[in-house]
């Protein structure tokens, strides 16, 4: 499932992962680290919402 | 050109553009300034730079003070184009040793000017740099208003380089708040808070807490738009205390657009109806009233009513526009309500209250829709309609 930032509308696809950060692909949200923040706008975790579009 | 000596060896050399009277889509009836600081030191430090077409202004003032190629240091603490489109050519001008930005704004500053050879010196949250007699603390800000954003703070002189926070779309040949008539102030202060940074408000609420708990002392507040904040920075911290926390006034405002004065006679109604309630009212008509007027009214009021006609099964499209730029402002703790004169379908009220669902609106009223042209009986409906409105937000604060 994608969720979205809810502060800048970043949306994590777990397909794409976030290699930036060093996030294989094929991670899904739940799978992040508690400290992996958002890559825009540095949003924790917890400032994200399931995206259902 | 004249420059202005904000504390010592820290000069404002920045331009005012009088000219401007439409900021994508924010209406700038008094124009605007972007303010660049000039600091002198051991090391020479320019704080941002302004509009590309006003950059001839900014190199004057700098020159008045020194050679810019003696200014080693350029801060981008945004990288949005009326800050940075004079960079490109300053860059060139200067060849600073370092261009100091956050790490978005590091990828931002590429993403614009496609300049990897730039030198780049990417500071993180809370670090500290020295230049001599003084230093720079770089504070972090993302989405205030952007990813890149960041202030300034220099701790020797208690003044804090705000970039867009604070800011006000004020062009004037004063620079400080005590040179400004205050409620003038205030009120661009309240336009430009409302129609950038409303959706933004948690992330203020937490800038003001974190900035209260570091204990940084300040009293000058120098923002990248408009006044200086020498006399009273308390004010406008104060008033961005109160605009974040979005609990709004007693006031309603009435937001409509009509075709044959159906749907205005009924919004004249429903303001009626707020007013004899005690509660302050702005009837604002769509036609005549730009968007970022309308959002300046929406920013203290507790009670949003909106009026629009049914057209070919929407609404007409300056309250579309406005839903549309309102939703993104994400404004929070409003009573909404709806209403409209109609032919046929009559969607509109529809329409209008599932956008102020969506905007989590508390909404009261089911709408109002009459036929046409509307009778007594149904004008008297609405003023119900403007007194439950008047009601409702008079309780809420009790």
């Amino acid at each position: 499932m994608k969720y979205r930032c809810t502060i800048c509308g970043y949306i994590y696809e777990p397909e794409a992962g976030d290699p930036g950060s060093g996030i294989a692909p094929g991670t899904p949200f739940e799978d992040l680290p508690d400290d992996w923040v958002c890559p825009v706008c540095g949003a924790t975790k917890d400032q994200f919402e399931p995206a259902d579009d | 050109m004249q420059t202005y000596e904000i504390k010592k060896d820290i000069h404002w050399v920045g331009a005012v553009d009088w000219t401007i009277r439409d900021f994508h889509g924010y209406s700038t009836y008094q124009g605007t300034s972007y303010n660049a600081f000039l600091m002198l030191d051991e090391k020479n430090v320019l704080f941002d730079t302004v509009k590309k077409p006003l950059k001839s202004d900014l190199i004057h003032r700098i020159r008045s003070i020194i050679d810019p190629e003696k200014i080693d240091y350029i801060v981008v603490n945004h990288v949005e184009m009326d800050h940075s489109g004079s960079l490109p050519e300053i860059v060139k001008l200067v060849k600073p040793e370092k261009i100091i930005c956050s790490k978005m704004g590091h990828k931002n500053l590429l993403d614009h000017f496609h300049q990897p050879d730039w030198p780049y010196h990417v500071v993180n949250d809370g670090e500290s740099i020295s230049v001599g007699k003084r230093s720079i603390t770089f504070l972090e800000t993302r989405m205030l208003h952007w990813p890149d954003s960041m202030f300034s703070y220099i701790p020797e002189e208690k003044l804090l380089i705000s970039s867009d926070a604070f800011g006000q779309h004020l062009g004037s040949s004063e620079r400080f708040d005590d040179e400004v008539d205050q409620s003038f102030l205030m009120h661009e202060a309240a336009k430009y808070y409302a129609n950038i940074l409303t959706l933004y408000s948690p992330l203020v609420q937490k800038l003001l807490k974190r900035v209260a708990e570091l204990g940084i002392e300040i009293d000058m507040i120098a923002p990248d738009h408009g006044i200086i904040w020498r006399k009273n920075p308390g004010l406008i911290l104060e008033a961005y205390q109160r605009w974040s926390a979005q609990e709004g006034s007693e006031k309603a405002v009435v937001i409509y657009d009509t075709m044959w004065h159906s749907t205005e006679m009924m919004a004249k109604a429903v303001a009626d109806g707020i007013e004899s309630q005690g509660v302050s009212v702005k009837l604002i008509d769509l036609q005549v009233s730009h968007r970022s007027d309308a959002m300046t009214d929406v920013l203290d009021a507790k009670g949003v009513v909106l009026g629009c006609p049914t057209l070919n099964n929407g609404l007409l499209p300056r309250m579309a526009g406005f839903l549309m730029y309102m939703r993104g402002l994400r404004p929070t703790n409003k009573f909404g309500a709806a209403f409209g004169s109609y032919g046929w379908s009559g969607e509109s009220v529809k329409l209008m209250n599932k956008a102020m669902e969506e905007m989590k609106f508390d909404i009261i009223h089911s709408g109002l829709r009459v036929k046409y042209v509307p009778t007594h009986d149904s004008l008297k409906e609405c003023v119900e309609l403007g007194k439950l409105m008047g009601k409702t937000i008079k309780d809420s604060f009790k």
